[in-house]
């Protein structure tokens, strides 16, 4: 088949095809079975061992033992005498150099940690290689060097930690969010339960391996594999002094409802319905590429996923046209192939609850575009999608689908623009594409969000603000905001 | 002529005064028609003030929502001169001020005023220092641009102190504005004439419509409502205790609203930043920088 230069979109598929380049399962060392860690200790929950599996292939993966009541109890008090025993009273210097121990256990174990990661999660080994790992690495690099300078955060004169916190972390990033909860509750000087997802408890258990080779004094840190009812057990427990959630905005709902007057604190991390708004002025082919990392950067199971386009009527055919080209290219499969654009689902539930949310984009009259890239006949897998002819009435508009289900609305002039992406009770983040500086700076004051990527997307650093407005959440991870939600500062005239 | 010695009886009547609300910069009377008596420590009439309904609670919300984007808009040295303004009126009405809070049976009530003309001094100079103390660039690992501002949360509600009733109301409005949020402020149900005046004093300054509204009533049944409310964003639960608070704070979890309930204020120390810090978001902007092509100061 010949190659013609002069027809454009069109591509010899057969010349150009990679050849596989599949990671060695071997590197994740995935063990038979893994254990709780509590106290410092590896051990064996009470509750009933779960199996975990490797979404890609729908095979079981490994078996971890997970926690109950009881356990919790375990690891709140072994969390509590470590705060009073010895995390609170050791300087902030000190602290610190366990945090840049662990950023340094984490980064020499990187290769393992984004094996693991990828076979647990489903998500493309070249995402877990690249941004997972290193920038969980990074989040305790950046914390550590709190540590000793809590009274530079400018959150008053004598900021001190809350005491035991409790955090419940999503599948979606699972060594990720750990290390967003972690780093910043350590800093501040507060020990920790944690409960990782269900259906990922993996890397944060070799996490704890990586703390417990840091020295980390026992009880510091205490991981939790469990359901939701270990999760509500774990937020619900007299014993903590703060919750830290992220995960959907019904389960944060929950959580703040039923801490209600018991004056513990809470943030939350919760969905989104990122709009990505684009201009036309816009470099097209860029902020093409910026959609596709937007909605189809892990599955879409991001919770500021850029998962409405708002593009000006004026480009919408050729922005939706390159659109296409361009995820025609994206490449569905094998997450562990270092060619894969597109991963697994996470979980059959997750596969169904995509399927059924697109279904209603049919029902309700959207138009569906499917990419025509093959789609593997075992795992969890959902062909990356656009709905076009979108109103902003469908449940695929106001809904998070989490999943690589893009919406494409149209809108005439910067004002409506606005209107459309602030019309949601989500307010995580947006994006605005557009040469235009003084566009860019009066839509990011405009809209409603806690990030605003322009000309960008889904930029992540352990230095930079992260968190929602409206029912997206409330408090900030990185930066100095979020130091705040571990920091008691009331000795301020009790204002 | 005169008579000098009026006959028994007839000494001059004074003028009782009743208070209507505070909504959208006007003063209307509650939509129900209902008012009720404020009395001394000793039962003594003082005077009649409005009894607010929830349908109170939603108009005072629109007239917030209607004020945000103006006062949110304008900018902090606009919003430092206003609040200003209002310390100059108060301090103005100072001697009327003393009075209403010792015929509330307040204690030091001169000392009370004085503390609330200058609290409001106090966050007047903090709208044009929000952004530097509370936000800045982010040394962000990559080409990128990254920086992060305080933004207001939007429409608050808040339940004032019950005791202290001007310094206390003041120390809950003040930080709320001053970041450009607008407020529905439910005044303490035994003592609201210091709120009644402040609401006088806030017409007269030159804060615009809406931007504080004061209701005054029964907290118990205005605020579960708003705390359930749609278009509110956030609660301040100071005025609150028990069973209200949790109730409120369970409301509150239906639309994710930020919810600050401190277990004790004492306003005559010195104010820090956590009243300020509750009532504010982080945005977060990035940009790229363009590649790295001119020694590291970023291609263009």
């Amino acid at each position: 088949m010949s190659l013609d230069p002069h027809a454009p979109g069109r591509r010899a598929a057969s010349d150009w095809e990679y050849a596989p380049a599949p990671e060695s399962a071997a590197i994740g060392r995935v063990r038979d079975r893994y254990q709780m860690f509590v106290g410092g200790k590896f051990v064996d929950g009470r509750g009933a061992d779960l199996t975990t599996l490797n979404p890609a292939t729908a095979e079981p993966l490994s078996v971890v033992s997970t926690a109950s009541g009881p356990d919790v109890d375990d690891a709140v008090g072994q969390a509590r005498k470590a705060f009073e025993g010895s995390w609170s009273r050791i300087s902030g210097a000190e602290r610190g150099k366990y945090l840049f121990r662990i950023a340094r256990g984490i980064a020499e174990r990187a290769r393992e940690l984004a094996v693991l990661e990828t076979l647990d999660n489903g998500k493309p080994i070249k995402e877990s290689r690249d941004a997972d790992v290193p920038t969980a690495a990074a989040h305790f690099f950046y914390h550590a060097g709190w540590a000793d300078k809590l009274q530079h955060a400018g959150f008053g004169p004598s900021p001190r930690p809350l005491g035991v916190v409790g955090q419940v972390i999503p599948w979606n990033f699972p060594l990720l969010m750990a290390a967003w909860k972690i780093a910043p509750a350590l800093a501040a000087g507060n020990t920790v339960v944690i409960k990782p997802a269900e259906t990922t408890p993996l890397s944060i258990l070799v996490l704890a391996e990586i703390l417990a080779d840091a020295d980390l004094p026992p009880g510091v840190v205490n991981i939790l594999p469990g359901a939701g009812d270990i999760g509500r057990a774990l937020v619900n427990h007299p014993g903590i002094d703060k919750v830290a959630f992220t995960g959907s905005t019904d389960v944060g709902k929950q959580i703040q409802r039923s801490l209600a007057g018991t004056g513990r604190r809470l943030t939350l991390e919760l969905g989104g319905k990122a709009a990505n708004i684009v201009f036309d002025d816009a470099p097209i082919d860029q902020a093409v590429e910026g959609i596709v990392n937007g909605i189809f950067f892990n599955q879409g199971h991001v919770c500021c996923a850029g998962s409405r386009l708002l593009v000006q009527e004026s480009v919408a055919e050729e922005v939706i046209a390159k659109l296409q080209e361009r995820i025609s290219t994206l490449r569905l499969g094998d997450p562990m192939d270092k060619n894969t654009d597109i991963g697994a689902i996470n979980s059959a539930e997750q596969l169904a609850r995509v399927t059924a949310l697109a279904a209603t984009g049919d029902d309700e009259g959207a138009i569906r575009w499917t990419s025509p890239s093959p789609v593997p006949d075992r795992g969890y897998f959902f062909p990356p999608t656009v709905f076009t002819n979108v109103a902003q009435s469908m449940r695929i508009a106001r809904e998070e689908i989490f999943g690589p289900v893009l919406s494409v609305l149209t809108f005439r002039t910067p004002d409506e623009a606005v209107a459309k992406a602030n019309n949601t009770p989500y307010g995580l983040s947006a994006g605005v594409w557009t040469e235009k500086g003084s566009r860019i700076l009066g839509m990011a004051s405009a809209l409603r969000a806690g990030v605003v990527w322009a000309n960008t997307f889904n930029r992540f650093d352990p230095t930079a603000a992260f968190g929602g407005y409206k029912e997206s959440g409330f408090g900030r991870e990185g930066g100095r905001s979020g130091l705040a939600a571990y920091l008691d500062t009331d000795d301020e005239g009790g204002l | 002529m005169p008579d000098e010695h009026p006959p028994p009886g007839a000494e001059r009547l004074a003028v009782a005064k009743t208070y209507k609300l505070f909504v959208g910069g006007a003063f209307p009377r509650s939509e129900s028609g209902r008012t009720y008596q404020v009395t001394d420590p000793r039962g003594r009439f003082l005077a009649n003030a409005a009894r607010a309904s929830r349908k109170d609670g939603r108009d005072a919300v629109s007239a917030a929502r209607k004020a945000f984007g103006g006062w949110s808009g304008a900018t902090a040295y606009n919003r430092g001169q206003v609040i200003y303004r209002i310390a100059e009126m108060l301090e103005g009405r100072r001697a009327q001020f003393v009075d209403l809070l010792t015929s509330a049976g307040e204690h030091d009530a001169a000392a009370s005023v004085d503390a609330g003309v200058d609290r409001l001094v106090h966050y007047a100079g903090w709208t044009d220092k929000l952004a530097a103390v509370f936000g800045g660039a982010n040394p962000v690992a990559g080409p990128f641009f990254s920086f992060s501002t305080p933004e207001p949360t939007g429409v608050v509600v808040a339940v004032a102190p019950q005791q202290d009733s001007l310094l206390g109301l003041v120390s809950v409005i003040a930080p709320i504005i001053t970041s450009g949020n607008t407020v529905v402020v439910i005044a303490s149900r035994h003592r609201p004439l210091a709120a009644l005046a402040l609401a006088e004093v806030l017409a007269t300054s030159d804060l615009p419509g809406g931007v504080v509204n004061i209701l005054t009533g029964d907290p118990a049944e205005i605020a579960p409502s708003l705390a359930a409310h749609g278009d509110v964003d956030a609660l301040d639960l100071t005025g609150t205790e028990g069973e209200l608070r949790t109730a409120l704070e369970r409301e509150a979890a239906g639309t994710v609203k930020r919810v600050f309930a401190p277990s004790a204020s004492d306003f005559t120390r010195a104010p820090g930043t956590a009243r300020l810090r509750a009532f504010l978001e982080t945005k977060t902007v990035w940009h790229p920088t363009g590649a790295l092509s001119l020694g590291g100061a970023g291609g263009y």
